[in-house]
């Protein structure tokens, strides 16, 4: 099993998306791409899985609403009651206006926080963690597609040199 | 070019015809005396319909203090919070007087008032539509501006529409201006400041005077509506020159009418907001109810915008108009919600938690007498849209914008009817024939002054230059 890879080098994100297109159309498997930005649309070319970070999101707030909701019941209502303004709190139901900015606050707050811990998680990332990107210049002004090299290497690199690439390497990835 | 088809014409007329068979029955079956009041009262009491508790001795009308001192019973108002500010006037009124005596004159007071109310009720109704249908087309003309003044590459592909939309708001002002004449007239009396007698009895409006009477509030319309339908008829002139110009003057021109506009806007919608909304309880008032307004008919007038873009769209038309477009409108649609919620929301709380009378009085009258509207709206307004619009690709689906749409701009109708209502019929709402009847009325003349003006230009805002970069809007 050979574990070698085909690095692709771009300088510009139009050609990239194009190369992305042709090289799917034949059927060459991309491992990765590094972009020194987000380019749009690249996704959808690499044919990713739509994101379910919204449904993560949506079920963190959820979350939030509810650590909020039984909170400020345990605080406000069981714990310690208090008068406000004439308000006694002895129903949660009838003082909700006023623990509707802390429900809404919390529920913001769980929801953008844990979106971005998951996000983290799910991109492998961590503090001190070492860069994955194979080649410097994707962090400046260059575009790299990682592609799984199988067959006949030397066609596939022709291939790649066809589809408006700056340089086309084969790497043996350990 | 769009032809206005004969089947949605014939559908507009048939509203029309509706609407005024509706407002002439509600007009006619209003009662005339106090005699039929009696009638009324007699035949709900047969009936042990609803309501039907409050015409006892202590009538509960809320805040709508024909006459009376809101203000002069604060200790009073604040201890029995369970009645209305009506009932504690008139309890004081006759402490000391003879009570079979007391009693029948609060009998015929309450009768007084009860006409009143029913009198008032057909012209409510057919206020609220107005003010709505028109409020509609100033929210597009707004989205418009903003549009215009932010230099917006994804917008010009939807410009015709919203112009036409727009091309409603000199009808629909002409309209709301002539109401709010016969309101000075008194030929109605939906605002209650204007009648000499009441502000002979009341120093709180008596001390508002200088600003709330008749000439100064019809001057303050003239140049609003006057600023607005300017700006609509100039902003559209310079469209259509822009699409056979050879270069960007009438672009440029729109730009700063459009920048200008936005300030004269926003300062008098708020000053709009108050005169003919707010005045309506010439007693209370709050200091974020322009921004709450304007939310409420921004809101509705983009909703506007996306639902004549889905028609046209479905019909063949608009054929650069994509998805993305669609996604964008529905995201201000799911947007402007939360924010009309937020500031319903903001000045609910304040109200509720300094639990001041004069204040507070105008919420109770809401939960107390208008629970289902006053309630219902919130689920309509903000519930449904935020679940139902709040998922991307749902937002992409024409029957989902279509359905979130109509929701919302029943929503917003109830929203504008909790603010007149209240204050002019009391606990006397019903939505009847002359409410159902008005808003077809004004709907309508929406629909065919608007798919009208879609007929006289072409769809496409062809030399706007953003329209490329429109027409290859991509999310």
């Amino acid at each position: 099993m050979s574990n070698k890879v085909i690095h692709v080098l771009y300088n510009d994100d139009d050609i990239l998306m194009d190369a992305v297109k042709q090289t799917r159309a034949a059927h060459h498997h991309i491992e990765e791409v590094y972009t020194p930005f987000p380019v749009h649309g690249l996704d959808k070319a690499m044919g990713l899985a739509p994101t379910r970070i919204a449904i993560a999101s949506f079920l963190y707030g959820l979350v939030g609403l509810s650590v909020a909701t039984t909170m400020m019941r345990y605080m406000m209502i069981i714990d310690w009651p208090q008068d406000i303004g004439g308000k006694p709190s002895f129903s949660y139901i009838e003082n909700m206006p006023a623990f509707v900015p802390v429900m809404f606050e919390m529920t913001v707050f769980f929801a953008a926080h844990l979106m971005v811990i998951t996000f983290y998680l799910r991109s492998k990332l961590w503090p001190f963690k070492d860069a994955e990107n194979p080649d410097v210049r994707t962090t400046d002004d260059h575009f790299l597609m990682e592609v799984a090299a199988h067959g006949d290497v030397d066609k596939l690199i022709s291939f790649f040199e066809n589809t408006g690439a700056v340089e086309v390497k084969v790497i043996e990835k350990h | 070019m769009y032809t206005f088809s004969s089947r949605l014409k014939t559908f507009s007329f048939v509203l029309i015809a509706l609407g005024i068979l509706g407002i002439g029955y509600s007009f006619l079956t209003a009662p005339k005396t106090v005699e039929d009041v009696e009638k009324i009262l007699a035949a709900e009491n047969a009936h042990g319909g609803h309501g039907a508790a409050h015409h006892d001795a202590g009538n509960a009308h809320g805040e709508d203090a024909h006459g009376h001192h809101a203000v002069s019973h604060d200790e009073a108002a604040a201890s029995h919070a369970n009645h209305g500010n009506d009932a504690h006037a008139e309890a004081d009124h006759h402490a000391g007087a003879d009570d079979a005596h007391a009693a029948h004159d609060e009998h015929q007071e309450h009768l007084e008032h009860v006409l009143h109310q029913l009198q008032n009720k057909p012209w409510s109704a057919l206020y609220i539509a107005a003010l709505f249908f028109m409020l509609i087309s100033l929210g597009a003309l707004t989205f418009y501006a903003i549009q215009n003044a932010a230099q917006a590459g994804w917008s010009p592909v939807l410009f015709r529409v919203m112009e036409s939309i727009s091309s409603y708001l000199v009808p629909g002002a002409i309209i709301v201006f002539i109401l709010l004449v016969l309101g000075v007239l008194d030929m109605h009396h939906i605002f209650i400041w204007m009648d000499e007698d009441v502000v002979a009895h009341d120093h709180l409006i008596q001390a508002k005077s200088g600003y709330l009477n008749g000439p100064f509030f019809l001057i303050r319309a003239a140049i609003f509506m006057g600023g607005w339908i300017w700006y609509r008829q100039y902003s559209r002139k310079n469209s259509l020159l822009q699409d056979d110009a050879n270069d960007n003057t009438h672009y440029k021109k729109n730009f700063k009418a459009s920048a200008t506009f936005l300030v004269f806007f926003i300062i008098s919608e708020s000053i709009m907001s108050w005169d003919w909304i707010m005045s309506v309880d010439p007693h209370w008032y709050s200091t974020l109810f322009g921004w709450y307004v304007f939310a409420s008919f921004f809101v509705s007038g983009i909703t506007a915008i996306a639902l004549i873009t889905v028609y046209l769209k479905g019909k063949g038309y608009l054929e650069y108009v994509n998805t993305s477009h669609i996604h964008d409108l529905a995201k201000f649609m799911f947007g402007i919600s939360i924010f009309w919620t937020y500031l319903w929301f903001s000045q609910f709380m304040l109200m509720w938690y300094a639990d001041i009378p004069e204040e507070v009085v105008y919420f109770k009258t809401r939960i107390e007498d208008y629970n289902l509207p006053f309630f219902g709206m919130l689920a309509m307004n903000f519930l449904f849209p935020v679940l139902i619009l709040i998922n991307t690709d749902f937002k992409r689906l024409s029957w989902i914008i279509v359905m979130a749409g109509i929701v919302i701009l029943c929503g917003h109708y109830i929203d504008f009817f909790n603010m007149i209502m209240p204050a002019t019929v009391g606990d006397r709402w019903f939505i009847g024939a002359g409410e159902i009847g008005s808003v077809l009325l004004f709907l309508g003349l929406f629909i065919f002054v608007v798919f009208t003006t879609l007929t006289k230009a072409p769809l496409l805002a062809k030399r706007n230059p953003l329209i490329e970069e429109s027409k290859h809007f991509h999310y």
